[in-house]
């Protein structure tokens, strides 16, 4: 599903983020990408959501080499995707069904099935009693859900989530973990990031670890 | 196809909503469109009026030939075949004085003035319209009739309603060019209100990008923004005009009750109403569209 071959990112300026990494995610699988800060796992995520482009090697995701995408094509690599950010990067003038909304309006979705369907992934994450309340009113918690929401809202074939549980304490990031782990039961291939080891530990996926641009352990 | 125009629809109705969640800075910038596009416009339709007075006063030429007003009638009859026979001449028609007063009577308000003449001040008279109607043609003809016999005068009519309308015709050309610096004025405008809207949507045009919304998408209702906001301001020049004309119709009434003459500014026709629509929403829509084409492409989620 995602293979990295040889992959090298420098970003302007000299900085090395990945160096010559290899490495390949079936389909279907639930992998944590771990490592301390600045090891690479957020380029690492980037890179498969043609977020950043690599400086060598090859990034291919679901059978599309990345680094050789036309600029048109992104947008339609990006939809078979769910993308998670530690930022949430929710949009605050608009209520949490419109947000959740947001992937199925840039495809031109009918809107009574496209409202159904946010009411099933908000149902989910457990937000549809708060469908019509903006983010702003949201804890730091259910802010997450609702991105989490967001990010599934159009069944995408993979899920990249950078350090979902960033903010969250542990109990909270257990339930968001459970989360993940139910939709990669429905086969949903989750690549998660996180520097937050007892959350990895606990799930018990396979770990890629990056250590300083490589892979330590995979 | 029904995705597409979903699409269209859906963008027309959030750009309806943004419009309208701002009242005030949208109000004000149709206001400034509207007053931009209405000074051009308004002396267009200025220069029109005046073209359609010229008009119906007859730019055709034609020459007025007054007899003497000791003439008989054998001298006239003796002119009227004179002028029947001339090669360059088409038409000539007898006015002769008494119906010459009779018409001065009823057409303009002057009945009294004419009731209370001791004599019938007017000559037998002739309008003769001439074949060749370039000016020096028509000066010859009226060099060659002033010299005939109980011919006291003769008049070029017309010429100076000729004369308007070349004027007239240089006036046309100053409004195309006030409209084309209004033009730029109106797409200025819009590159700006469009530009600040791009600044304040800077993080939806970045999760947008992230969940696939391809360019065109994101363009869309910046494009509709921009074209709605001209053609809000087409409309506002409109209505400006039509006070005015309104307003001056007023004051022109008393003015036609004085003179027994029917003047009225007419406004816009159905088409140039068309036109001026539809070129300020085109010309919103091409502002906008230079303004996302240049900031877009600079906000690319990192």
């Amino acid at each position: 599903m995602i293979s990295f071959s040889r992959v090298t990112k420098r970003y302007p300026g000299g900085l090395e983020a990945l160096r010559g990494v290899t490495l390949t995610i079936d389909a279907g699988e639930m992998v944590f990408v771990t490592g301390p800060s600045g090891a690479g796992k957020s380029t690492a995520l980037k890179l498969m959501a043609a977020i950043e482009r690599p400086t060598t090697g090859s990034v291919v995701v679901s059978g599309q080499n990345v680094g050789a995408l036309r600029p048109r094509a992104v947008p339609f690599l990006r939809r078979k995707l769910g993308l998670i950010f530690q930022d949430q990067k929710l949009l605050f003038d608009r209520s949490a069904f419109d947000n959740v909304m947001l992937p199925l309006a840039v495809t031109g979705f009918e809107r009574r099935e496209a409202a159904r369907r946010v009411r099933a992934a908000l149902d989910k994450v457990g937000l549809l009693a708060k469908e019509k309340v903006h983010p702003v009113r949201l804890s730091g918690g259910e802010q997450q859900r609702l991105a989490i929401a967001r990010a599934i809202v159009h069944r995408p074939a993979i899920l990249l989530a950078d350090e979902p549980t960033g903010n969250l304490d542990a109990a909270y990031a257990a339930g968001i973990g459970e989360l993940f782990r139910s939709f990669n039961q429905v086969g949903v291939t989750v690549v998660i990031a996180t520097h937050d080891a007892s959350f990895a530990a606990r799930m018990k996926p396979r770990m890629i670890v990056l250590k300083e641009g490589r892979v330590a352990a995979a | 196809m029904k995705t597409w125009l979903w699409h269209h629809v859906d963008a027309l109705r959030t750009t309806l909503a943004r419009l309208l969640r701002t009242p005030v800075a949208t109000l004000l910038n149709v206001s400034v469109i509207g007053v931009a596009l209405a000074l051009p416009v308004g002396l267009y339709v200025a220069v029109v009026n005046l073209q359609g007075l010229t008009r119906s006063l007859g730019s055709d030429p034609q020459l007025s030939v007054f007899l003497a007003l000791d003439a008989g009638s054998a001298d006239a009859k003796r002119i009227a075949a004179r002028l029947q026979q001339h090669p360059t001449v088409r038409e000539a028609r007898y006015v002769p004085r008494d119906e010459a007063l009779k018409e001065l009577k009823s057409s303009t308000g002057l009945a009294d003035v004419v009731d209370s003449l001791p004599a019938n001040p007017l000559p037998d008279a002739f309008v003769v319209t001439p074949r060749d109607t370039t000016p020096a043609a028509l000066e010859k003809l009226r060099d060659e009739v002033r010299g005939w016999p109980k011919v006291t005068h003769v008049q070029l009519d017309a010429e100076w309603a000729r004369r308007l309308e070349a004027g007239l015709r240089a006036a046309l050309l100053a409004v195309s060019l006030l409209a084309t610096v209004f033009a730029f004025a109106l797409v200025a405008v819009t590159f700006n209100t469009i530009r600040l809207q791009i600044l304040t949507r800077r993080e939806e045009i970045e999760v947008s990008k992230l969940i696939g919304a391809t360019d065109s998408f994101i363009r869309r209702p910046f494009l509709y923004y921009g074209a709605l906001q001209g053609l809000a301001g087409g409309l506002a020049a409109w209505a400006i005009i039509a006070a005015g004309i309104y307003i001056l119709n007023g004051a022109l009434a008393d003015l036609s009750r004085l003179y027994a003459a029917q003047i009225e500014l007419r406004h816009l026709s159905p088409e140039d109403s068309g036109s001026l629509l539809a070129f300020s929403a085109a010309l919103g829509w091409f502002g906008s569209w230079l303004s996302v084409n240049r900031h877009l492409a600079a906000i690319e989620p990192r």
